[in-house]
């Protein structure tokens, strides 16, 4: 079960945060802890004619979150906030063993991770911080 | 608690199969489980686990209520208890100690009473290696009176600094506050020097001893403090039970925390009159059944050869840190040696994030912790976000060492 966690699709897909930047004007930003481990995320979005135009982001954690962070921001760009919702939707189901297809087919990749509970909110780090991202930008834009 | 050497041989003087067998985790789980996370919890023993299930299916009332056999019973074990608890601690009297439900319940019961008395303006010192139980409370008990909350910084082996000690402490320092152990780097504090400290100017000194019980018996009238926290499920008891010991003198002095049944004298409605301490410091029902395992905890660890313990759990942890060192990418963090520390050892490993070395060793049926501990001005100071850490015990041995060690080679191999 635990090698799963590590197979090369995540391992690769973590190492891409080292090329992850922030942006340099976000129309949102958002910094988001997880409280057990200290681990965070800051978010930045760009919004252009209602979709996300980029994504930024500094991402200190462990694979799991890195390599989440790594997904959220290859497939957000071009993403309205209903899509971007679905896709946190989705990446919940997958973790809770719900029947469906992520979103992002990419999300699939963190499967093996619905077996342990305790690393659930590694893969949703960044997801939490879009969602609070997507919420403040209605609330400041309804 | 200063450290001897080890001696050459870690089991010299010590049966450590007979020691292992009165711990039943051991057998159910078999010779592949290398439990190295005491210091987040100790796995109960025999006599512990015993008193547990004695009290719950065989004696079980509520303690200080009712005249019945059964509850008189339950009275009597809990105040047994509570007198196992205080020999322990070498408490003059059983009655200096409050059952409480943990350190972190303890610390909350000190620093309410304590601001209780404080003023705008005066100062809690508190230290950078504190775990956040002995943070939080304060800040939050401070705030309220206005109190202005200090930190002792730690030196470059991660211990407190204590020659700082004469700069932060001042006339307007009415509570220090500190760990007796860190449960990131292992440290033993000098609580001597940090008594000599509060004394000078009147200050109540309080001790964070969850990492120090589990490592034999203490003797807080030796070390000189007026309150010391420790938990039960720390000292190979139940979760749930804990205990606050505080100076009789001081505890005569200061208010409730929580109010409700037990820790009264006289109720109307008009006002409310208080139990003499202990029982000022217990509304409510007490955690008997996790109580009565502390004290059979208690009982039975005290009679136990500590010399012996003490040499074997730091020839483990001296095994422990040379073999980190010959493994590249791994840095321990703490005191270099086993001078006045516990067999704890917290490390980084470079480039890996710890929760993923946590679930690699797991694979090996390695049980570490990783994260922040709990410490996350300790870990700012040091400059590191998180780390991982091996806590020994007494049924520690050297397979639990040489286990981690391979599971870390591994890591540093796929990971790093």
């Amino acid at each position: 079960m635990t090698a799963e966690l590590y197979d090369a699709a995540i391992v690769a897909t973590a190492k891409a945060t080292a090329e992850a930047e922030r942006l340099p004007a976000p129309d949102v930003t958002v910094e988001e802890d997880n409280p057990l481990c200290g681990d965070r995320i800051t978010l930045d979005l760009a919004f252009a004619d209602g979709r996300v135009a980029a994504v930024g982001h500094k991402t200190r954690g462990c694979l799991l979150t890195r390599a989440a962070a790594v997904v959220l921001a290859r497939h957000a760009v071009g993403a309205d906030p209903a899509e971007l919702r679905r896709a946190i939707a989705s990446l919940r189901a997958l973790l809770a063993g719900e029947a469906g297809t992520p979103e992002w087919p990419e999300l699939s990749m963190f499967e093996p991770v619905r077996a342990v509970a305790s690393r659930h909110d590694c893969v949703l780090l960044p997801f939490r911080a879009l969602e609070v991202a997507l919420d403040r930008r209605e609330r400041e834009r309804p | 608690m200063t450290a001897a050497p080890p001696p050459a041989s870690a089991s010299d003087g010590l049966d450590l199969g007979a020691l292992r067998s009165e711990f039943p985790i051991f057998t159910a789980r078999g010779p592949r489980f290398h439990y190295l996370d005491s210091a987040a919890t100790g796995q109960i023993c025999r006599a512990a686990a015993e008193a547990l299930l004695a009290y719950e299916t065989r004696g079980r009332a509520n303690v200080k209520r009712g005249v019945y056999r059964l509850a008189d019973e339950a009275t009597q074990a809990f105040e047994r208890a509570r007198a196992e608890i205080a020999a322990y601690l070498g408490a003059r009297e059983a009655r200096e100690v409050v059952i409480t439900s943990g350190t972190t319940h303890a610390l909350n019961i000190a620093a309410h009473c304590l601001c209780a008395r404080l003023r705008a303006g005066d100062e809690i010192l508190l230290s950078l290696a504190e775990h956040h139980s002995n943070i939080v409370p304060w800040q939050l008990a401070g705030e309220r009176v206005g109190a202005v909350i200090r930190a002792i910084p730690l030196d470059r082996e991660g211990r407190l600094d204590l020659d700082r000690l004469g700069e932060l402490v001042s006339r307007r320092t009415k509570v220090i506050a500190v760990t007796h152990c860190s449960n990131v780097t292992g440290a033993v504090t000098d609580i001597g020097r940090v008594r000599e400290a509060a004394q000078s100017v009147g200050a109540v000194l309080v001790v964070d001893g969850a990492q120090r019980v589990p490592h034999g018996p203490v003797d807080v009238q030796a070390l000189g403090c007026d309150l010391y926290a420790f938990s039960g499920h720390k000292l190979f008891a139940a979760t749930g039970a804990g205990a606050l010991w505080i100076r009789r003198e001081l505890a005569e002095e200061l208010p409730p925390f929580l109010g409700g049944g037990e820790m009264i004298r006289r109720v109307a409605i008009e006002g409310s009159t208080f139990a003499a301490p202990p029982h000022r410091f217990e509304a409510g029902t007490p955690p008997i059944g996790p109580a009565l395992a502390l004290g059979a905890a208690a009982a039975w660890l005290a009679g136990l050869d500590w010399p012996a313990i003490h040499a074997h759990e730091m020839a483990l942890a001296g095994r422990l840190l040379a073999g980190l060192r010959t493994i590249r990418g791994i840095r321990p963090i703490g005191p270099e040696g086993l001078q006045a520390r516990t067999p704890l050892v917290s490390f980084v490993v470079d480039g890996v994030h710890p929760h993923d070395v946590c679930q690699l060793l797991d694979e090996r049926g390695v049980c570490t912790r990783g994260g922040h501990h709990c410490a996350q001005p300790l870990h700012e100071a040091l400059g590191l976000e998180a780390s991982t850490r091996a806590s020994l015990a007494l049924y520690n041995d050297e397979a639990d060492v040489d286990a981690l060690l391979e599971g870390l080679e591994d890591v540093v191999r796929r990971l790093a």
